[in-house]
């Protein structure tokens, strides 16, 4: 219960950051759709390729985006004193680690239903599947939530954050870009069945990586 | 000894309790076999050149930085089995603020007031306590000042209720004012219960405040000895 309240604690005051910074607005959606629009350019000789490319796309866009997020959410935390504050503040690690997770998650969202009003402006795709499709954000979006906050956490303490945590978190991410990406092809194309094993594999991968989070993210803080 | 031992909390067992204590920055020494003992309701200072060991040595007893030998004991944990145990019974004052920068005053006083479990009635009495509940309240931390930002970090501390008070430089930043709300709040802390240790470059005021006065040099405590304070042990 505790772990919950802390959790909540954390999450309000993240977003609430978040809101008065204007970063995420300012510049991580602006630049969300600026990948989106790039890859249009890229792909545009060839349409048929760019709409076969789309899932994939997506969840790249998001991925590059969502990394933003994820770097926000702890640079926040090095400012000036702020981390020894937390250290001190008898908020369990926990809480923390959830609260951060569910920050990420919130904004995450944001951003995907964003793109997802993109792709098909931009792409022209046409939407079907739509319960697969929500499964799929839900679960993919936890999925990189709960695993970019403990990378995050990681790199928190180190000079070459910026740079470290998108080498660190890719690589352990690219199991849920391809199922994220094998799940939206499945649903596009009006094949549900063949994208629900691989929202099962992303749901596994959420539950994994949360509950290292609550586990190891206290330890983890305490060297960043 | 147990956490919320009641013989401990009112006890004449000392606060801090050091003997020989080490801590390592890296692989220097920055305390190099500290001996302390403080008893509730004393304000000590701590004194001594810069990298005598002040903050480290303030930092250790927030239990921030690990003992790695000697014995260090405060408020009965003993820090070289669980440092983590003592953090959310003390308050630190460090040089770097604690605040958030895009949230106001009452935002930021409001949420480490929340994170230490104590009630909203302690926030607004602590901001009022340091002249922050007026038109500084809702302004984001980002445009204070200095000092007012130092003030906002002392209202966070003390609406936490902390038993044992770390502050390092208390008067770094503050006005006249300012210095004397803060000369004041620790001896209202003092008064009900509480044991501060602070260091300051400020001696002619740090030494009026104190009970006892630690001279620290090269990681170690050379000298003890009286401030101008009235305090006593009940």
């Amino acid at each position: 219960m505790v772990m919950l309240t802390d959790a909540w604690l954390i999450a309000r005051k993240d977003l609430k950051l978040e809101i008065r910074s204007r970063v995420a607005i300012n510049q991580v959606i602006p630049f969300a759709l600026l990948v989106l629009v790039l890859f249009a350019f890229a792909l545009d000789p060839d349409r048929g390729l760019l709409e076969k490319a789309t899932p994939g796309l997506y969840w790249i866009a998001v991925l590059f985006s969502g990394l933003l997020a994820m770097q926000r959410a702890f640079s926040l935390e090095a400012a000036d004193g702020v981390t020894d504050a937390l250290r001190l503040s008898g908020l369990s690690p926990s809480g923390i680690y959830l609260g951060k997770t569910l920050s990420v998650a919130a904004q995450l969202l944001v951003l995907e239903v964003l793109l997802g009003v993109g792709v098909a402006v931009l792409y022209g795709t046409s939407i079907t599947g739509w319960l697969l499709l929500m499964a799929t954000i839900v679960v993919a979006t936890a999925a990189i939530s709960t695993a970019g906050t403990l990378f995050g956490v990681v790199a928190a303490g180190l000079r070459v954050r910026e740079t470290l945590l998108p080498l660190l978190l890719l690589p352990v991410l690219a199991p849920v870009l391809i199922g994220a990406t094998r799940a939206f092809e499945a649903a596009l194309s009006g094949t549900p069945s063949e994208g629900w094993p691989w929202v099962g594999l992303m749901s596994v991968f959420a539950v994994v990586y949360a509950v290292a989070g609550i586990f190891g993210f206290g330890p983890l803080m305490e060297e960043s | 000894m147990e956490l919320d031992d009641p013989t401990f909390r009112f006890g004449t067992e000392p606060v801090v309790h050091l003997r020989g204590a080490v801590a390592l920055l890296g692989r220097f020494p920055a305390l190099a076999g500290v001996d302390l003992d403080v008893d509730r309701r004393r304000i000590v200072l701590l004194r001594g050149a810069n990298g005598a060991g002040k903050t480290t040595l303030l930092r250790a007893l927030a239990g921030l930085v690990p003992i790695t030998s000697g014995e260090a004991v405060v408020l009965g944990v003993d820090l070289r089995d669980d440092r983590r145990a003592v953090r959310h019974r003390v308050g630190l004052l460090a040089h770097g603020t604690g605040l958030y920068d895009e949230l106001t005053v009452a935002d930021n006083v409001s949420f480490w007031t929340r994170a230490a479990r104590a009630d909203k009635a302690d926030a607004e009495a602590a901001m009022t306590q340091l002249g922050l509940d007026g038109r500084l309240r809702d302004v984001a931390v980002g445009r204070l000042s200095t000092g007012q930002r130092r003030r906002t970090s002392l209202a966070c501390l003390l609406a936490r209720r902390p038993e044992l008070w770390l502050l390092d430089e208390p008067h770094a930043g503050l006005d006249k004012d300012g210095r004397d709300i803060v000369d004041a709040l620790v001896r209202d802390a003092a008064a009900a219960g509480a044991t501060i240790i602070l260091s300051s470059h400020e001696l002619d005021r740090s030494i009026e405040l104190a009970d006892e006065i630690v001279t620290l040099g090269g990681g170690v405590a050379l000298d003890e000895g009286a401030g101008g304070g009235d305090g006593h042990v009940d």
